[in-house]
């Protein structure tokens, strides 16, 4: 399973280093949306800090998207999925390993976003270590219920419309607890941003679960 | 189920509902605090458990059926999506009841409280599962993808339901259902309550089965039109005299590729 998941995630890692639709697309799509955000908010720096982590947060659910479109995006080529299907390769294994290279590419647009929110908005964090540990949670969680959900849409040509739709509030938990741990790691308020660690842990182990448990069946739907 | 016993619960649902229209309006009493305001009791709590618990519930175990293979039929799959459709109704229905509830108690239509949002919240989780419903596929495909689908989002319920929790708390606590299940009215209040839970559970299991009777004519219909329409091109090649090639087969199967086939055989023989 681990193998297989290494394979696939290398897979969809190469690809997207050779044609560069995240690097191109999907993080100035994430950037944008931070400036949009600033332009609805207006101009006062107190209110964009009060708004920044969620905003943050926000821009990484729709970047959650998109990445996950794409993810089964440079699948619909003729027959790759059913060649995915014949390979052998284990669901559990196949699941893994496209969450993992989700989860790689939201990590890095995370971090560009950080930069973003310390840039634009001024925010600056003072328990950086409770931050870095909410990002990892949460994209733990938002990549494999995003591969879950892209799964199950793809092949479908209502597809970029049902994804949205069925995927975001799934999310929506992790918007809120991503959020509110980030407002309180910019405080320093440590012990209620732990409190919100607990929401993303175990959002991000059912939907690991439901990953690895669910994928062959899925597959099996498409 | 048969027809008699589904018009059973019907009537039972008519009438028990009935029974509750009249206790709530004008048997029991206004409330002290509340007022009329309070006949509402009788309405928004039993559509709430129906649309929360009952309808998704049963949405959730019937989809885990599907999925397992010893119990893979498609009426795990058609129980599913009926109860998940009025479920949704009934959904709505809370959410309105509980707004109309709210202006005169709280002053406000909407509030943020995390019960209003949660369930907001499943409305909109289980909206997406009729939209994957009506993507078309084969009743097979659709019902795997359909059946992951409800499972995935019931997954999430518990955790909404905390997050939200945490995150904000104005409704008052449950009131019949309370830890030492000791209800905390009184009276001709109570059975009112009691009775409007048995009510609206029968009017939600007929419903239920009303939606299913619908969900498998609509199969056979479907399967009948294919059976017409391919012995309607069959009559119209032997019309025109040309043997449709290949020769008829005994039965046409009920699947959906061979109706395209069939058609162009007739269009060829002319």
């Amino acid at each position: 399973m681990w193998r297989d998941a290494l394979l696939v995630a290398g897979k969809d890692l190469r690809i997207e280093l050779r044609s560069r639709v995240a690097l191109w697309q999907v993080l100035p799509f994430a950037v944008l949306a931070l400036v949009l955000f600033a332009f609805a908010l207006g101009p006062s720096p107190v209110a964009m800090r009060r708004a920044a982590p969620g905003l943050f947060w926000l821009a990484v659910l729709f970047s959650t998207v998109l990445a996950t479109q794409r993810s089964f995006a440079v699948e619909a080529g003729e027959g790759t999925r059913d060649g995915l299907r014949l390979s052998g390769l284990d669901p559990a294994g196949i699941f893994l390993g496209k969450a993992a290279a989700v989860f790689v590419q939201l990590a890095a647009l995370e971090l560009v976003l950080w930069a973003g929110v310390t840039l634009l908005f001024g925010v600056r964090i003072h328990a950086t270590w409770l931050a870095v540990i909410a990002c990892l949670l949460a994209t733990v969680g938002l990549s494999s219920a995003g591969v879950v959900y892209g799964a199950l849409s793809a092949g479908l040509r209502v597809r970029e419309t049902l994804l949205p739709l069925l995927v975001l509030p799934i999310l929506a938990p992790v918007l809120l607890a991503g959020s509110r741990a980030w407002s309180a790691a910019i405080d320093g308020a440590v012990s209620s941003g732990v409190g919100w660690l607990r929401i993303l842990a175990p959002f991000a182990v059912a939907y690991l679960a439901v990953g690895v448990a669910l994928y062959g069946p899925l597959q099996e739907a498409g | 189920m048969s027809p008699a016993l589904r018009r059973g619960i019907g009537v039972a649902a008519l009438v028990s509902t009935a029974a509750t229209v009249w206790l709530g309006l004008w048997v029991t009493p206004p409330s002290t605090q509340q007022g009329n305001l309070v006949r509402l009791v009788y309405l928004h709590p039993a559509i709430a458990w129906d649309a929360l618990y009952v309808a998704f519930g049963l949405s959730a175990v019937c989809s885990l059926l599907y999925l397992w293979r010893r119990t893979r039929s498609l009426f795990w799959d058609r129980l599913a999506a009926a109860s998940v459709e009025v479920g949704v109704v009934f959904n709505a229905l809370t959410l309105v009841t509980g707004s109309i509830w709210g202006r005169p108690t709280w002053g406000v239509w909407w509030t943020w409280d995390a019960r209003l949002t949660s369930t907001a919240l499943l409305l909109v989780l289980f909206l997406g599962y009729l939209a994957l419903r009506r993507v078309p596929a084969e009743p097979e495909v659709r019902a795997r993808r359909c059946a992951v689908a409800a499972l995935v989002a019931f997954v999430d319920v518990p955790i909404v339901h905390f997050s939200v929790n945490w995150w904000q708390t104005l409704h008052q606590n449950a009131t019949v259902l309370n830890a030492d299940l000791s209800p905390r009215i009184h009276g001709s209040m109570a059975w009112t309550l009691l009775l409007s839970f048995v009510a609206l559970t029968l009017a939600f299991v007929w419903m239920v089965t009303v939606r299913y009777r619908i969900e498998v004519m609509r199969d056979q219909v479907g399967e009948e039109e294919l059976e017409v329409s391919l012995a309607e091109r069959w009559a119209e090649a032997e019309l025109t005299g040309a043997p449709p090639v290949p020769a008829p087969g005994p039965s046409p199967e009920a699947e959906v590729s061979p109706a395209v086939p069939a058609g162009e055989r007739a269009g060829s023989g002319r």
